[in-house]
């Protein structure tokens, strides 16, 4: 089936001021007899349901979490990009579009991406009226600082929290609506089924984690806000708790999942050490404004101490590969490049899966007071976790798995092809094509769920009768049934393996095959072992304790259920996918001197993945691209 | 190294808990805390006994959901550090670990190391924001803050909402963590208008939360994993005696 996006077609400068206008609007004194579900409650989920709750509709909010004030978002560091050209240098949302096309490598829809570009700076304004402390200057003005893929400084951050910040002043405003009743909250729950009734929407099914009842909710709108997937790594930057299960329970109700093969494997991350770390910590992007990646440019070298190696034996690669962007190339290139050093033996490190990432030329240059200033946090971090002093020595860093620009499919309006379910944030696909740029992620958040959720929602809304379903529905009963039996047979099985023992399993197939470099081989490979994975799981794991109570094993168990089958979708649309774009590197599509290489001509789609059954081929639909403003080219950041 | 640990265990909120004690064998230096834990678990699930219950998330040290005390201190001895972020280099072989969850009348435990804190919430949402709509705002620049009073309201802000100066304090007092918040929104011009109001709904918020009150220890500022400082306190107690003094415009 080929899909359409409903983009808005014409001038693209004037493509959100005009579908704005053409939406139906639903009148302020009926809005309340609407009820909205908002599952997640980090940049996109907070920020949609507190101004969903303002506007008078009546959200009920979910988290996983003892609080909303947890949700990933808050591990977010270096910052946020707007496009207010506050420093002169010749920025534009124009720009600031062009980049974001660009950096995705042409796989994302251009309109979704301008009114990103667009509602950027209503976001900054936004975050100072909540009282976010927004880095400033000794007069008073907000500062910037730059990041990958961009000649320009946008960047707006709070020290090295600016997640964090953003965060809480979208909690400050959502708990604001929890006290003036518009918005209820609901901690500690697990959304563990979508509700559809003869084809749409109607609610959620979810495990109340501290007593293990299971509970229907209805809404006239399901939205979900639920984050990204790299856990299926196992090891990745996100935090434990973050899993596809939400999105996945809407894929298995029919949500078509569009590009998971799309990964973002993030250049500045502490390296792996032994065999027992539970996750991997990053470091802000934003280092690599002050840092020089490097490694030394004879392998026997690898062993010395950093500063006992000679300048002209060192092999500054990114700088040397890319002149105009240096240090600061695009995430998915600079990853690569990472990888490619350490795979021809030159690699730092007790593990030498390791670069270095030097900040003596800038501590000479500012001095360290200024470097603390700027990155004392992230100084402070990466002692804690290696023992070593990166004034001292250069800290050493290697890529990592940290976000997932594939999602679920959704139109303009970030509605799913399930009418009735929107997606925002991380959760769906929709702008980051096949490759996000630093600081681009809160932007997404906060604009999906402070600019976009609250007008696309209405014309859905307004055209249907409120409540006409409810947790009388038999189809909620249904989905109560089939949820506890999911558990009860989880739990049944008994086996020898615990749930991180096939975790881990699960995460080094697809780190070694579905990672940084896929081929052919590989990820066929992949696809023959993750159904044996699976097969185990159901059949040897050892989940303790009981459904009715609040039991941690179990929740881990039903997060890695749904890694196993989503895994296997991600992987065929790795294998399908024949060419190199953004995250997604085919061995096969490279050019001679190793860059990624497109084919426009067969694969300038969106894939958009139906769910036939757990083990059963997906169906693929596509959703061709149009590139009208800017022009398809070869990514170029030398 | 190998170590031994005694862990609070508690079935459920009505139940009575009691120390038990586990080997934790075998543990690396570069692990951390959480990890030690995860290890002993394993253990525990492959011998078919209920692992330990504990709260964790991010593991990079900013969500704030980790809370154990660790031999008698919130988040253990290191300074300025979440538990998530305490490694086992920090330990020694052979010794002996006390692990217990947060322990405040406002915190009650759900299941071992695992407290209800949603107390915090509460706090929050009695005035913990600036009531600004959602559109509709200035540009950015339009209030200029200086270089200074947006440091201060950062070093407010950072505040990661665990609980630890709750923890640590003899009262069980939640003074720190809203101090935090008043001062920061109270430093800010955007946040100013509405500064009598919020400390006057934040301080009763306290007490209909069941915390008590503040009589000077410093525990919350050595426990805190952000170090978040004790002048906040005074900040509050000042807007406090602010708002207890009408001004011309108020009838």
């Amino acid at each position: 089936m080929i899909l359409d996006g409903k983009a808005p077609t014409g001038d693209i400068q004037t493509s959100w001021d005009r579908a704005r206008f053409d939406m139906k609007l639903v009148n302020p004194s009926n809005k309340r007899k609407y009820k909205v579900i908002m599952v997640g409650s980090g940049l996109a989920g907070g920020a949609g349901a507190a101004s969903l709750g303002e506007l008078g509709y009546h959200v009920d909010c979910f988290c996983y979490q003892d609080s909303p004030r947890r949700a990933h978002s808050i591990a977010a560091q270096g910052g946020i990009n707007a496009a207010k050209s506050y420093p002169n240098d010749g920025d534009s949302i124009y720009r600031l579009f062009y980049d974001t096309v660009k950096g995705g490598d042409f796989r994302a829809r251009e309109a979704d991406v301008w009114r990103l570009a667009q509602v950027s700076n209503n976001i900054i304004d936004q975050c100072v009226a909540q009282g976010v402390p927004f880095a400033r200057d000794y007069a008073g003005y907000l500062d910037n600082r730059s990041f990958g893929g961009a000649q320009v400084s946008r960047t707006f951050y709070a020290r090295g929290q600016t997640g964090q910040q953003l965060l809480l002043g979208a909690y400050s405003a959502l708990s604001r609506q929890i006290k003036n009743k518009t918005v209820t909250m609901y901690n500690r729950r697990e959304m563990l089924d979508l509700v559809v009734v003869d084809g749409v929407a109607k609610g959620i099914t979810v495990r109340n984690l501290m007593t293990g009842e299971i509970e229907s909710h209805w809404a006239d709108a399901v939205v979900l806000a639920t984050g990204g997937f790299v856990n299926v790594f196992y090891l990745s930057t996100n935090a434990m708790g973050c899993s596809a299960t939400a999105i996945w329970k809407a894929s298995r109700k029919g949500a078509y999942m569009a590009n998971p093969c799309y990964t973002q494997i993030h250049p500045t991350c502490i390296p792996q050490h032994g065999d027992k770390q539970s996750k991997l910590t990053l470091m802000s992007e934003s280092l690599r404004n002050d840092g020089r990646v490097w490694v030394p440019k004879k392998a026997e070298d690898c062993d010395k101490y950093p500063g006992d190696i000679a300048p002209e034996d060192r092999d500054y690669y990114l700088e040397r590969k890319y002149p105009s962007f240096g240090n600061l190339a695009p995430r998915d290139i600079a990853s690569r490049a990472a990888k490619e050093q350490c795979d021809d033996g030159r690699g730092v490190g007790e593990t030498k899966r390791g670069v270095f990432l030097d900040f003596q030329t800038s501590i000479d240059r500012v001095g360290q007071p200024m470097i603390k200033e700027r990155y004392g946090n992230l100084f402070e971090m990466y002692e804690k976790i290696t023992d070593e002093d990166g004034y001292e020595r250069p800290m050493r860093i290697y890529p990592a798995p940290h976000y997932s620009m594939g999602g679920l499919w959704v139109d303009y309006q970030c509605m799913s092809n399930i009418p009735g379910l929107f997606v925002l944030g991380e959760a769906n696909f929709s702008v980051h094509g096949a490759n996000r740029l630093g600081a681009s992620a809160l932007m997404q958040g906060l604009a999906d769920g402070y600019f976009v959720i609250p007008y696309t929602i209405a014309p859905y809304l307004a055209s249907l009768t409120p409540g006409e379903v409810k947790e009388d529905h038999p189809e909620f009963k249904k989905s109560v049934e089939d949820v506890k039996g999911n558990i009860d047979k989880m739990l049944s099985i008994k086996g020898k393996k615990t749930v991180s023992e096939l975790h881990r399993e699960l995460g080094s197939v697809m780190w070694e095959d579905v990672g940084m470099a896929r081929s052919d081989a590989s990820l066929k490979n992949a696809l023959q072992r993750i159904p044996e994975i699976r097969d185990e799981f159901w059949n040897n794991v050892n989940v303790t304790g009981g459904p009715g109570e609040l039991n941690q094993q179990l929740e881990n168990a039903g997060r890695l259920a749904d890694f196993l089958e989503f895994a296997e979708v991600m992987a065929t649309d790795a294998l399908h996918r024949e060419e190199s774009c953004g995250g997604h590197f085919r061995t096969e599509h490279q050019t001679d001197d190793g860059e990624a290489m497109r084919d426009d001509e067969n694969f300038c789609y969106t894939a958009a993945w139906e769910f036939k059954g757990a083990g059963k081929a997906p169906e693929l639909h596509k959703e061709p691209l149009k590139f009208e403003n800017v022009k398809l080219a070869v990514r170029s950041y030398k | 190294m190998n170590l031994t640990l005694h862990v609070w265990r508690q079935k459920g909120p009505q139940d009575k808990g009691k120390l038990e004690t586990y080997p934790a064998n075998n543990i690396s230096s570069d692990q951390s805390f959480l990890e030690m834990l995860d290890d002993v678990n394993e253990e525990l699930i492959k011998k078919g006994q209920d692992p330990i219950a504990f709260d964790h998330d991010c593991r990079e040290g900013i969500c704030g959901m980790c809370s154990q005390v660790i031999n008698g201190r919130p988040h253990g001895h290191e300074e300025r550090t979440t538990v998530c972020q305490l490694h086992m280099r920090q330990f020694d072989d052979g010794d002996e670990i006390f692990i217990e969850p947060w322990r405040a009348k406002a915190f009650p435990v759900q299941k071992d190391l695992i407290v209800d804190r949603s107390a915090l919430d509460a706090i929050m949402q009695s005035g913990g924001y600036s009531s600004c709509h959602t559109g509709g705002v200035a540009d950015g620049n339009a209030i200029l803050i200086g270089k200074p009073v947006a440091d201060y309201a950062m070093d407010a802000a950072e505040c990661i909402g665990c609980g630890a100066c709750i923890a640590a304090c003899p009262n069980s007092s939640a003074m720190l963590f809203t101090s935090a918040k008043v001062a920061q929104l109270a430093a800010l011009p955007q946040g100013e208008p509405e500064a009598k109001k919020r400390v006057k709904a934040m301080t009763q918020a306290i007490l209909d939360e069941g915390f008590g009150n503040c009589t000077n220890h410093y525990e919350c500022e050595a426990a805190c994993p952000k170090g978040i400082s004790v002048k906040f306190i005074a900040k509050l107690n000042r807007e406090y005696l602010k708002s207890l003094v009408p001004t011309s415009t108020e009838s």
